[in-house]
């Protein structure tokens, strides 16, 4: 409930132009020369000081993007990217890396600080233990790695994670310091070559997180990596990869802002996840990149490959995103579900405002037997949003006792914006059970006016009912994401009535 | 004071207000009483500024103020309430969340301080006791899956929450059994007082058995063609809106 007020309270204070993460740090980056080489990504590496498979692997990624034509089946209608235009490596400039926050660029601090992106855990205890047992506001701590544009910047409360043998970093440390667990696992849930902006990623990836969770142990707190594309013409090649041990539990969130700009930029991440027996992995996306203005000028282009696998028995992977930025959203967090009685779930809110364009959902392949999943995506547009679930049930022949329910509503606010359902079922498997449902629905005039005559204005009234209309997945959300996630649903649709 | 002169209005491009002279005293209620199509409901909802009811003529002002300039929203922070006769679902707004924002809203418009949810709450449980109303109520969905009583019982519930200087009640007793309209009643006669009025929109007399209203106005064709005490409305039900007409 106080959710509500706040979301009422945000949307008062915020202007026309909505977007108030839009400002720019002004601080000494450090680039590779623009465009896409061989030469590149051995600079990338070298930068990265890698172990020479990794450069092996990166280069065998590009070998194979080469090769690849971008994908055009999707939903989503762009003018030509010239990958020859960015910059694939982008530093904030500093001697050496920071043993501590206080050696970071205090320009850096300040621009998460502004962004409400707690880096200072001191700050945070301090709070913590003023309140006794009940944590300030209401907030639990967050460890938090922040990257910006392709480097990790700064990550919060390792030692006291690292007390249980929780490994969280960045990703160029976990090279460094936990090379036989890269080595392991990455690319194993999405090979180099996977598609064409995996393929892209492999090859140039520049920073990302890196979980481990041994065996047994349930992360005491959430884990949260904060992205922020800052410099111009720069595309952000995040790699995040997650491994859960047996019998482990992690809940981990990613959050993404970017300057307004009135070019395009490109975002193309990686995300995979590893769940063995008994491990449960839940992620969680408020993804808020900048959508462009209303007249569909700039924005991001968000080109995500995000998969996850249970590998183990028993073992459950939850994706829950709340998609309210980008210009252009090309994401499919998908469960691979090889594990008997492993459980994959996908909650989603796509809303799609002004030109934006969101082609998402999810695949769910269910190779071992009594695997179950879940659906359930809720699809807003307004404006010219356009809007499209896509979703793939694969049920193979030895997922006996399979089960599958998928639900897909769409809202629709305005006469000019579109929802499209596309899903896709394949059952190879005469005992697995497999559910579709899906709705349309428009905000009515007279729920509108009922809310009105009650007090409310119109954007408090549309923002309520889409909150309404997106619970099922917002209350999947960790509480304090979920308020967040309600106050940017609301911003989101701003403008969209009257 | 609600006052209405020569007010016309039109759905669609078709006139349905044809000039309706109405005033309320602070403090009273009236009753509007008409057949099927004479207007009630659209005059319920050009008062209340619904999309659609298109004003052609006329004033109107409530406690001086001209309201047909506001927004809805404007109209309801000046004090002025409609029960609807169909209220409508918000699927997934809680009721509370729903009940509080409203009043929040309000109040904020006024310049009051904002109830924090253990305010609202007390104040809703002691609201909904009065019209026995199940505490669950206020965590269902707004209206989702109430029943015909349960959607009016809410309405009122909103009422008594929002405490509107003007009330008006769009065939509130439709679909209400008896105990159900005697709540109702209860809830309303309870608000009456100086500073509240009504306009109790109704076909039936029986709920004016209950809520007694100051005046009563039988409205046929978009006009009110008759006015008169609690009276009238007993002459209605015993001779039909025809003869009422006739006789005007």
């Amino acid at each position: 409930m106080p959710a509500v007020t706040e979301t009422i309270e945000t949307v008062q204070s915020v202007t026309e132009s909505g977007y108030k993460w839009g400002f720019e740090t002004d601080i000494e980056m450090e680039f590779a020369p623009k465009g896409l080489s061989e030469e590149i990504v051995r600079f990338i590496s070298a930068k990265k000081n890698e172990p020479e498979w990794l450069l092996e692997w990166r280069l065998r990624a590009f070998a194979a993007w080469r090769a690849m034509e971008e994908p055009r089946w999707a939903a989503v209608k762009y003018p030509p990217i010239d990958y020859q235009d960015f910059y694939y490596y982008a530093a904030p400039k500093q001697k050496k890396a920071p043993k501590s926050l206080d050696e970071v660029d205090p320009e850096l601090l300040r621009t998460y600080e502004k962004l409400g992106i707690p880096l200072r855990e001191q700050a945070i205890l301090a709070g913590v233990e003023g309140a006794g047992e009940t944590p300030a506001e209401g907030r639990m701590p967050v460890a938090v790695d922040a990257v910006f544009d392709s480097v990790s910047v700064a990550t919060t409360f390792k030692e006291r994670l690292e007390k249980e043998g929780i490994i969280f970093c960045s990703i160029s440390e976990a090279v460094q310091n936990h090379p036989e667990l890269v080595r392991k696992y990455l690319g194993t849930v999405v090979p180099q070559g996977d598609n064409f902006f995996a393929a892209l990623n492999s090859a140039v990836f520049t920073d990302g997180s890196f979980v481990y969770i041994p065996k047994g142990v349930r992360c005491p707190m959430e884990l949260s990596t904060y992205f922020r594309i800052n410099a111009k013409s720069t595309g952000q090649f995040e790699r995040t990869l997650i491994i859960a041990d047996e019998g482990s539990y992690v809940s981990y969130l990613e959050g993404c802002t970017a300057p307004m700009r009135d070019e395009n930029q490109l975002h193309a991440a990686v995300v995979e996840l590893i769940a063995l027996d008994d491990a449960t992995i839940k992620y969680s996306t408020v993804q808020n990149w900048y959508p462009g203005d209303a007249e569909g000028k700039g924005g991001i282009y968000n080109f995500v490959t995000k998969r996850g696998a249970c590998r183990g028995a028993r073992s459950k992977i939850s994706w829950t995103q709340v998609e309210t930025g980008s210009a252009i959203t090309w994401k499919y967090p998908s469960c691979i579900l090889q594990g008997e009685d492993s459980v994959g779930e996908f909650y989603s809110v796509a809303i799609t405002n002004n030109w934006q364009q969101a082609d998402t959902g999810t695949k769910m392949f269910h190779i071992g037997p009594r695997t179950r999943s879940t659906i359930i995506s809720k699809g807003i547009s307004a404006g010219h949003g356009q809007n499209t679930y896509r979703g793939l049930v694969r049920i193979g022949a030895k997922a006996h006792g399979a089960r599958n329910f998928t639900q897909c509503d769409s809202l629709l606010i305005g006469d000019l914006c579109g929802a499209h359902t596309v899903p896709y079922i394949e059952n190879r498997c005469l005992t697995a059970k497999v559910e579709h449902e899906a709705t349309t629905s428009r905000i009515a005039e007279d729920q509108l006016f009922y809310c009105r005559q009650r007090g409310l204005t119109e954007e408090e009234a549309v923002g309520l009912i889409v909150n309404g209309f997106c619970r099922e997945v917002l209350k999947e959300l960790p509480m304090e994401f979920a308020v967040e996630a309600q106050k940017l649903l609301q911003i989101s649709l701003e403008g969209s009535v009257g | 004071m609600l006052k209405i002169e020569g007010l016309t209005a039109e759905v669609e491009g078709k006139p349905i207000l044809k000039g309706i002279d109405l005033e309320v005293p602070t403090g009273e209620v009236h009753a509007i009483m008409g057949p099927n199509g004479s207007g009630k409901s659209t005059l319920s909802y050009v008062l209340a500024g619904r999309e659609g009811y298109e004003v052609t003529g006329g004033t109107v002002t409530f406690n001086g103020r001209d309201i047909l300039t506001m927004e809805p929203e404007e109209r309801a922070a000046a004090g002025l309430f409609l029960a609807f006769q169909y209220p409508v679902e918000l699927p997934g707004v809680g009721n509370a969340t729903f009940l509080r924002t409203a009043l929040n809203a309000q109040r904020k418009a006024r310049g009051e301080s904002e109830l924090d949810a253990m305010q609202f709450l007390k104040l809703a449980r002691e609201r909904m006791k009065v019209l026995a109303m199940p505490e669950d109520m206020l965590k269902r969905g707004v209206n989702v899956g109430f029943s015909g009583g349960e959607k009016k019982r809410n309405e009122i519930l909103q009422m008594t929450l929002l405490r509107p200087a003007l009330a008006i009640l769009d065939e509130t007793d439709s679909g209400l059994d008896i105990d159900a309209l005697k709540i109702v009643a209860d809830g309303v006669n309870a608000m009456r007082g100086p500073d509240f009025s009504a306009l109790v929109i109704t076909h039936y007399q029986r709920l004016l058995d209950y809520i007694v209203p100051d005046r009563v106005h039988v409205l046929v064709g978009g006009r009110i063609v008759r006015s008169g005490g609690p009276e009238l409305a007993k002459e209605l039900e015993a001779q039909g809106y025809a003869a009422v007409q006739a006789a005007a």
